[in-house]
């Protein structure tokens, strides 16, 4: 709950409980946390990879939090989000062209703003179709403009520029201060200036009026209409705004990768951020942020140890989906009130040991897919492979063998944990609700 | 004229095979509520058990037991994956089949490869069935539409002439009414969700040679059944059956289309070069703008008539 | 001076089944009016037509005056109309807190904004304490809505309906599902909150109407049989008819009809 220094005054004055001043507390040690991680990193992990990983994650944050703007905040699924942040990257990508060729003054560090702008101007153009329905329907037209921006790409090459993309430099413009944003380094700090940004606006956004109409909707669409509000004009608002953010990071991306392509507006970037949010956790404000570090680190990190990345991150999704569907954030959020009254540690043992079951049923399944995946695919070069430094012949088959068993002491052992953890849980609780007045 | 006659027949026999994934779709969606993004991937599956079928023993075997393996690899998702989620709302459901849609085609990828597969019409249905003129109309496309519409009589009789179909037509509409009646509406449940997919499966065995058989067939052909779904007003299995007709037709014969813009105003006197503002737009042919057409048709619908054709439910 | 709510010969058909057949009524400014009748009879469907959930075949509804039927709920509600619903119909995930505020945005004039940081807004924050209050939910300020016990959240939902300020407050069986003494103090509470407002009331439950009503209108398959005082209501014999099986008087017997 937020409060005002009068209002802290006058919590004093009324004798009301001071819960509000903690809370604040609390929230200016989380940002500011977060603006020093961000700043701090690069000089912990200073290699080019460690560098491109934190721009990407940056990237995806600020997409990922526009994503659940219209997802968490205001329940509308969208299969096509990514049209606005690869539509803003088309435009930032042209316009940073033409700074290049001297055609426009714009300092590189406010292309984001160009790239949000076009972003917008896209969600007033489809967020009038795609908001007229809602639910289901709308998931599905959002899915519908997506192909077909996607399917229009080769329909116009001068925009889109083809099969090929249209790629920059943004090395360009005099340098500020020194920053020409050649070294990648430079790329990562304007990022996370953006990111720590668009975070802080789209925090602000939900202590608004619109900002909380929007939850409304999100909780009751029809009695919003009750309330002396049009649902769909809500919507189609949200959406707009939801478009500008996906566009600053389109933009950014375009910075990044110095490339802008078809891709940017396909089918497969819309659903990976429907994934961050989802797997981070939709109900909750920071969900998405854990959702695109995870991501990202599945989309890059893994994909170079692994072809069958999209294969786990599939199975993870879907394991969320059934299981968890609040997300990691949600799990986060369930342990707070143990942690608050000490009785996290009761839980530690048996979260240890669902952890060691989780770790056997992991390696039954990486073991079978990447088995399956050398024989199946790989098999040109053989049937020797490694995994974790542990040299086999996928042919033979004792390491068939040795998946099996991992399968079947995998799933004994996580149903053994699970019971545990739950008796456990409940015990907890009794105890915490019994415990006081 | 005879390319129309052809054209026309191959737009049908496309539109056939639009409306038996949609019908599925549409069927699963009337029901259960679910919108299974799943659909297409049973398509997949589909034509690559067949593939693996037909090359082992012979395509006719493979015409019956693809499907059978298909339906059940559906009522399995059903039983135990999606009844584990209906607690958590519709948006779930739709989020776990969304998932569900990403492993089954890396799945694909990983049994079967990156590649396409040579899953190959039989000899015996090679060949072209008549030739008007110069145009031929192909023996396996006849056979396509013979095998569509065998299904969908099928369908129509078991819905409306057995005792289960009336149980189904019941808990399309009040689920929880047929359940308080007495049926097994979650065995009823599956049984349609194992039969829609085997449907897709079906699909799949006799689209797959036809087309292409490869792990990025599910999303080619998704977003269309999508499209023909929600023009066709969810929920209707008569606007499906439209939907799907008129989208398979208008994409057949757009993709033969040469006409442009710019042909058109030349021939009245206008000449476009390329230094016209926004030339690349008006010398697109039609066969270029093909892929976007069904999606145009969506957005068109849903602002002039968001019910789609025949739509009594909204989604 | 126009009545506050007129109803001119209102119909309404869903496909062939007409439910609604032709409804008088007018009533005036300030006055407290309770709608009784059967099961079916349409009343909540006739608050669904007043409202704008639903459009009316033919007939005109006035507000004030003016036409109301067949706009959209939200027009209607900034024009003075607010209601509650049968089925609770609140915010779930929201706090009470929130729920109120929500509901007293649009009518202090913040409509869409989002430069206005909610927590600075006093009138809206001091408006919602107000309802607070008044509904007696103030111990339960940032309790979720959706773990409210039943009469708690039937209480927001009044809370909720007239928390915009409305002249003219519709409520749908406020009282259904609570227990004698909840459903007192909830007749308290519709008192208080109802001052100088015009109160149009579905309700079941006779102790609550008699004890609220100025007048009552009898709905009967889509037909209003009777308007009137509830002391000529109680005497009415084609009201007793209606009511076959259902007590209006003391348990006495009246006879069998």
């Amino acid at each position: 709950m937020e409060t005002t220094m009068q209002q802290r005054r006058e919590a004093v004055v009324t004798g009301r409980t001071m819960r509000y001043r903690p809370l604040n507390l609390a929230r200016w040690i989380i940002w500011g946390l977060t603006a020093f991680l961000m700043l701090v990193m690069p000089l912990f992990f200073s290699g080019g990879f460690a560098i491109t990983l934190m721009s990407q994650m940056g990237i995806m944050i600020i997409f990922a939090l526009s994503y659940n703007m219209l997802l968490g905040q205001t329940g509308m699924l969208s299969f096509g989000h990514a049209v606005y942040a690869g539509l803003g990257a088309f435009i930032a990508i042209h316009v940073l062209n033409m700074v290049g060729a001297g055609k426009v003054w714009l300092p590189v560090s406010l292309l984001p703003v160009v790239g949000g702008l076009a972003g917008a101007f896209f969600g007033v153009l489809f967020g009038y179709v795609t908001t007229k329905k809602s639910g289901t329907t709308f998931a599905m037209i959002t899915m519908g403009i997506g192909e077909m921006v996607f399917a229009s790409s080769l329909m116009f090459p001068d925009f889109f520029g083809g099969e090929g993309g249209i790629s920059t430099n943004r090395m360009v413009g005099d340098p500020v201060f020194g920053i020409t944003y050649g070294p990648g380094r430079q790329v990562y700090y304007l990022i996370a200036v953006w990111c720590l940004l668009s975070m802080v606006a789209m925090y602000a956004w939900t202590q608004t009026p619109l900002g909380r109409i929007a939850n409304a909707v999100r909780d009751n669409p029809e009695r919003v209409e009750f309330i002396g509000y049009n649902t769909q004009r809500v919507r189609y608002l949200v959406l707009i705004l939801s478009a500008f953010f996906a566009g600053i990071s389109g933009a950014l991306s375009a910075i990044n990768f110095e490339i802008v392509s078809a891709e940017n507006v396909s089918a497969v970037r819309s659903g990976g951020v429907l994934l961050a949010a989802f797997i981070g956790g939709a109900g909750v404000f920071f969900g998405p942020v854990i959702g695109a570090v995870v991501f990202i680190l599945f989309a890059v990190a893994l994909s170079d140890l692994t072809k069958a990345w999209l294969l786990y991150l599939g199975l993870f999704f879907v394991l969320m989906v059934m299981f968890v569907p609040g997300g990691i954030a949600s799990l986060l959020m369930m342990q707070v009130p143990l942690l608050a009254r000490g009785k996290l540690r009761r839980m530690l043992p048996d979260y240890g040991r669902a952890a060691a079951a989780g770790l056997v049923l992991l390696a039954a399944v990486i073991l079978t897919v990447e088995l399956i995946y050398k024989v199946q695919v790989d098999s040109a070069n053989g049937t020797t492979m490694s995994l974790f430094r542990i040299g086999f012949d996928a042919g033979t088959v004792t390491p068939w063998l040795v998946a099996a068993a991992l399968w079947v002491a995998g799933l004994l052992a996580c149903r053994a944990a699970r019971t545990r953890v739950r008796a456990t849980w409940d015990k907890v609780q009794a105890e915490m609700t019994g415990g006081t007045a | 004229m005879e390319f129309f006659v052809i054209s026309l027949l191959n737009g049908v026999s496309y539109g056939l095979l639009l409306f038996m994934l949609s019908s599925g779709l549409t069927l699963i969606f009337s029901m259960m509520g679910v919108l299974n993004f799943a659909h297409a991937s049973f398509y997949m599956l589909g034509a690559y058990f067949a593939y693996t079928i037909a090359s082992k023993i012979g395509f006719w075997p493979a015409l019956i037991f693809a499907p059978l393996l298909v339906a059940g690899a559906g009522a399995l998702v059903e039983r135990f994956g999606l009844r584990a989620v209906h607690k958590y709302g519709h948006v779930a459901e739709l989020l776990f089949t969304f998932g569900l849609a990403y492993l089954i085609e890396e799945g694909v990828k990983l049994v079967w490869g990156l590649a396409a597969v040579p899953y190959r019409i039989p000899a015996e249905l090679d060949g072209p069935l008549f030739t008007v003129f110069t145009s031929s109309f192909p023996k396996y496309r006849a056979f396509m539409m013979l095998v569509s519409l065998a299904m969908l009589v099928a369908i129509y009789l078991v819905l409306t002439r057995t005792r289960i179909g009336l149980v189904i037509q019941a808990a399309l509409t009040h689920p929880e009414m047929v359940e308080a009646l007495g049926h097994n509406v979650p065995r009823v449940f599956m049984m349609v969700f194992g039969g829609g997919a085997a449907l897709a499966g079906l699909a799949g065995v006799i689209g797959g040679n036809a087309f292409i058989t490869e792990p990025s067939m599910a999303a080619a052909v998704g977003s269309i059944v999508f499209v023909v779904a929600v023009v066709g007003g969810m929920g209707s299995l008569v606007g499906a059956f439209i939907a799907s007709l008129l989208i398979g037709v208008l994409q057949t014969f757009a993709v033969t289309l040469d006409a442009s813009l710019a042909g058109l105003l030349g021939s009245i006197g206008l000449q476009i070069t390329d230094s016209t503002p926004l030339s690349s737009l008006w010398k697109l042919t039609v066969a270029q703008v093909a892929p976007v057409l069904p999606y145009l048709l969506l957005v068109v619908m849903l602002i002039f008539r968001p019910r789609g054709l025949m739509g009594t439910r909204e989604g | 001076m126009s009545a506050a709510l007129e109803l001119n010969d209102v119909r309404k058909k869903f496909g062939q089944t007409e439910i609604i057949r032709g409804v008088n009524l007018t009533i005036p400014k300030g006055e407290r009016h309770a709608l009784i009748g059967p099961n079916g009879a349409g009343k909540s469907t006739t608050f669904n037509l007043i409202s704008g959930r639903f459009a009316p075949s033919s007939g005109t509804v006035r507000l004030n005056g003016q036409e109301i039927g067949g706009l959209q709920p939200f027009v209607i509600n900034r024009m003075g109309l607010s209601r509650s619903f049968q089925i609770t119909n609140i915010f779930h995930r929201l706090s009470v807190f929130e729920n109120l505020r929500c509901a007293v945005l649009w009518s202090l004039g913040y409509k869409y904004s989002f430069w206005h940081r909610l927590s600075e807004l006093r009138d809206a924050r001091e408006r919602a304490e107000e309802v607070l209050e008044l509904i007696g939910l103030h111990h339960r300020r940032n309790t979720q809505a959706s773990l409210l016990t039943y009469a708690e959240q039937r209480a927001l939902e009044i809370g909720i309906t007239i928390a915009g300020g409305a002249e003219v407050i519709l409520l749908d069986e406020p009282t259904a599902g609570m227990s004698r003494s909840e459903s007192d103090h909830a007749v308290e509470l519709i008192r208080r909150v109802t001052v100088g407002k015009t109160l149009v009331m579905v309700e079941h439950d006779m102790s609550v109407v008699f004890g609220l009503a100025d007048r009552i209108s009898v709905l009967v398959y889509g037909e209003v049989i009777a308007t009137d005082t509830p002391e000529a209501i109680r005497a009415n014999r084609k009201v007793k008819e209606a009511y076959l099986g259902t007590t209006l008087d003391e348990p006495a017997t009246e006879g069998a009809h």
